[in-house]
């Protein structure tokens, strides 16, 4: 076979004998691939959960520190873009391409104002010398339960937040190819999937943020 | 077939070569780290290398041989090559993500590399804190990034392999109707995409740590150094099985084609499949036994290793049974399946030596340890690799090898094996550490023969490497189903066309219908219609 011929038959030889084939496949793929990210936030939260219970007081000493405000804020930000996003699945598997591409534009600008307001919560945390390693400052008795426990809060919350990033950067481009390129086959697919991966996003800070913000103030 | 062709391929088969080439590469890279470590060892004096050149050394064969070689060894290669053939696809589920998963490993494997070869990591393959966070002043975060990349190349292909087998089968082609090749690709792919995430979060709060000297790992500002161990052997046991499934189901494929009989009990062959991976969950502490951890967490996760024994006999017992009265030919995939049963064998029982709370004590960080992992790791897994290689290669490159040769190489391999690893349990015994670049002067006879040991699995190694390449030109060409095995991939033309099937098959029989129990031939099903 020529090489023109084989690269010819390869393009045809999708995997996929049928569109549903392939929309339960992306579905069965994008559940594992969560699954996967289920793993490795576990690792953040038992990480957690072990240094809690060796210092609880210090742990709630230094969980009062965070901004419970920005947090709480912050939560329904993220609570109302993933209503946005799922409004927007709908509106794709409806064909409904203009309010598709409204409602993943909302989605997305929630989502870069969660990143801002995250941003203004670090630049205080910051000014308050509670960033672990740099000049971190804490009641000297607790100071190095409470610099693990900031150590977890901004590995817990900036992996979150470079997901989040990712999250914004894969519905731009979804959003973008429904808005210019008009609507595909496979545009309901490709929502479904950016949305699925959005929601996790969601879950993952549902956890994070009783973890971090609420326990220390019942 | 121009290179670009090849490195923009979404062919399931030329990812395939893709990843054999790399991984033979880092194969002899991570052997020639080997080699020096035995020209240390025949004598007690530390004279051909320093100490610490020596301890990078025992990493960089440690870290290439793990990573870079034996997780992606079988799954990569030929399951990748063999996955949709076996159950009649044209491709695996997501071909662009295949090769994407093929160019992180290479990314990972080159940053690596470059990391070892410019200083090298001094930690280990284990990086265990707090030497690897604090005191280390090796290139670790380099290396630990390159590990990160590699994993999530595995992450993709055991994601990919998931699909294809749940949605990509055959008409026809039930679960207890799958080569149990396809089996043990499900069950590893279920660990890679469960166990490899928590490696790479491990080693990303590794890397934090290291670099601002503050984390849940430092025991000097109340992490805990137990914690690392935990999460970094959650992954790296059930890693051994990553390594061991596949070349479980190669096995098992080739012992049924040598004795002309279907795989004995074939339905708990596939149930001791995912009984190992499930328990393999379960028993990572045994590496924690002198750690420091609970005395009933010991004893618990000594139980469960011992546990995990039973399927593992399991497998031995009817491998053994499909033997009986079975019309037995010793081609070379043959010698090396038969090599490992028993290599697989002796590695397992050594293990549970270890599994043994106080046995371990004496044993634990001896030669003893390096003797039992190697042999399953070696002496299993790339015999059954090099197994797989010699049985499906008149498939892959539609050439035949020199059969005397690769029987002579087969030999040879277990020889040199059993040379090189066997007089490590003795010095293990007699209480000989590992990682140590000089020893007392007792341990020299040992050592020597273990050294000229390396010298002849060096040479099986380095035949197969010759005759192989040999027969891609010269080799005679094979015809579709040289063995006369069962199989969907034996009914289409070595090497198969790009498309795989023309039509997609119906399969309508049981798996390995092998004589005398078949009704016709040795043919297992599926003329496509
Ligand atoms: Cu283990």
């Amino acid at each position: 076979m020529s090489s023109a011929a084989r690269a010819e038959a390869a393009e045809a030889s999708g995997a996929f004998s049928d569109r549903d084939q392939q929309r339960e496949a992306c579905d069965l793929g994008m559940w594992v691939f969560l699954t996967t990210e289920t793993l490795f936030f576990g690792v953040l939260f038992f990480g957690y959960l072990m240094a809690r219970l060796r210092f609880p007081e210090a742990f709630a000493a230094a969980g009062r520190h965070t901004d419970f405000a920005l947090g709480t804020i912050n939560t329904a930000v993220l609570l109302t873009s993933s209503l946005a996003m799922a409004l927007a699945v709908r509106a794709a598997a409806i064909r409904r391409r203009r309010w598709a591409v409204l409602l993943l534009g909302a989605t997305l600008t929630l989502g870069v104002a969660f990143l801002v307001i995250k941003g203004f919560e670090y630049r205080a945390e910051y000014l308050q010398h509670l960033v672990p390693g740099a000049d971190f400052r804490f009641d000297a008795a607790q100071r190095d339960a409470a610099q693990l426990f900031f150590w977890l809060y901004f590995v817990m919350t900036g992996i979150h937040a470079i997901h989040l990033a990712i999250g914004i950067v894969v519905i731009g481009v979804v959003a973008a190819r429904l808005a210019f390129g008009g609507f595909a086959l496979q545009s309901p697919l490709s929502v479904e999937m950016a949305g699925l991966y959005w929601h996790f996003v969601d879950v993952v800070w549902i956890f994070i943020y009783p973890c971090l913000y609420l326990i220390a103030r019942s | 077939m121009t290179l670009w062709s090849w490195l923009s391929t979404h062919d399931h088969k030329r990812i395939a070569l893709l990843y054999a080439i790399s991984i033979t590469a880092f194969f002899f890279i991570g052997g020639a780290a080997a080699t020096l470590m035995r020209i240390e060892l025949a004598t007690p004096a530390g004279d051909v290398v320093s100490a610490e050149t020596y301890n990078k050394l025992f990493t960089m064969h440690g870290v290439i041989m793990v990573w870079f070689f034996l997780i992606p060894s079988i799954p990569a290669t030929l399951g990748n090559f063999l996955v949709p053939l076996m159950i009649g696809a044209r491709d695996l589920a997501f071909p662009r993500l295949n090769l994407t998963s093929w160019y992180l490993y290479v990314a990972g494997g080159l940053f690596t590399l470059a990391a070892l070869l410019l200083g090298g990591v001094d930690t280990g393959w284990t990086f265990y804190t707090p030497f690897s966070t604090l005191y280390s002043n090796t290139h670790v975060i380099a290396v630990v990034t390159g590990v990160f990349i590699a994993g999530f190349s595995s992450i993709l292909t055991g994601l990919n392999f998931i699909v294809t087998i749940h949605k990509l089968r055959a008409p026809g082609l039930t679960w207890f109707r799958l080569p149990l090749f396809i089996w043990a690709h499900y069950a590893t792919s279920v660990i890679l995409v469960l166990a490899t995430p928590v490696l790479a979060m491990t080693l990303t709060l590794l890397g934090i740590e290291r670099l601002f000297h503050v984390g849940i790992f430092d025991p000097a500002l109340g992490g805990d150094p137990l914690l690392f161990q935990h999460l970094f052997w959650f992954y790296s046991h059930p890693a051994v099985y990553i390594m061991i499934l596949p070349a479980m189901g190669i096995v098992s494929e080739i012992i049924a084609c040598f004795s002309r009989n279907p795989v004995f009990g074939y339905r708990s062959m596939a149930y001791a499949i995912i009984a190992i991976a499930g328990i393999g969950f379960l028993v990572w502490g045994h590496h924690m036994f002198v750690s420091g951890q609970a005395v009933y967490a010991g004893m618990i996760f000594s139980l469960l290793s011992f546990v995990v024994a039973i399927p593992s006999a399991i497998k031995v017992f009817n491998w053994t049974a499909t033997l009986y009265k079975g019309t037995i030919s010793f081609e070379a995939p043959m010698l090396y399946a038969l090599g490992f049963v028993g290599l697989f064998m002796f590695g397992g029982l050594s293990g549970l030596f270890l599994a043994a709370l106080a046995l371990d004590v004496h044993l634990t960080d001896t030669y003893f340890v390096v003797a039992h992992f190697h042999y399953i790791m070696v002496g299993g897994s790339v015999s059954a690799y090099l197994g797989g290689i010699h049985f499906w290669w008149p498939k892959i490159t539609g050439r035949m090898y020199p059969p005397k040769w690769a029987q002579f190489a087969a030999v040879l391999l277990f020889l040199g094996f059993n040379f090189t690893f066997f007089p490590q349990y003795l010095l293990g015994v007699e209480g000989m550490p590992r990682r140590y670049h000089e020893y007392a002067p007792e341990f020299q006879t040992l050592h020597v023969l273990s050294s000229a040991g390396a010298v002849i699995l060096a040479i099986g190694y380095l035949l197969p490497l010759v005759y192989l390449t040999w027969s891609l030109t010269r080799g005679r060409k094979a015809s579709a189903n040289p063995w006369g095995a069962t199989g969907l991939e034996w009914t289409v033309p070595s090497p198969p066309p790009v498309e795989n099937f023309g039509e997609t098959p119906i399969v309508t029989q049981e798996p390995y219908a092998y004589p005398p129990h078949a009704v016709s031939g040795g043919a297992r099903r599926a003329a496509s219609t």
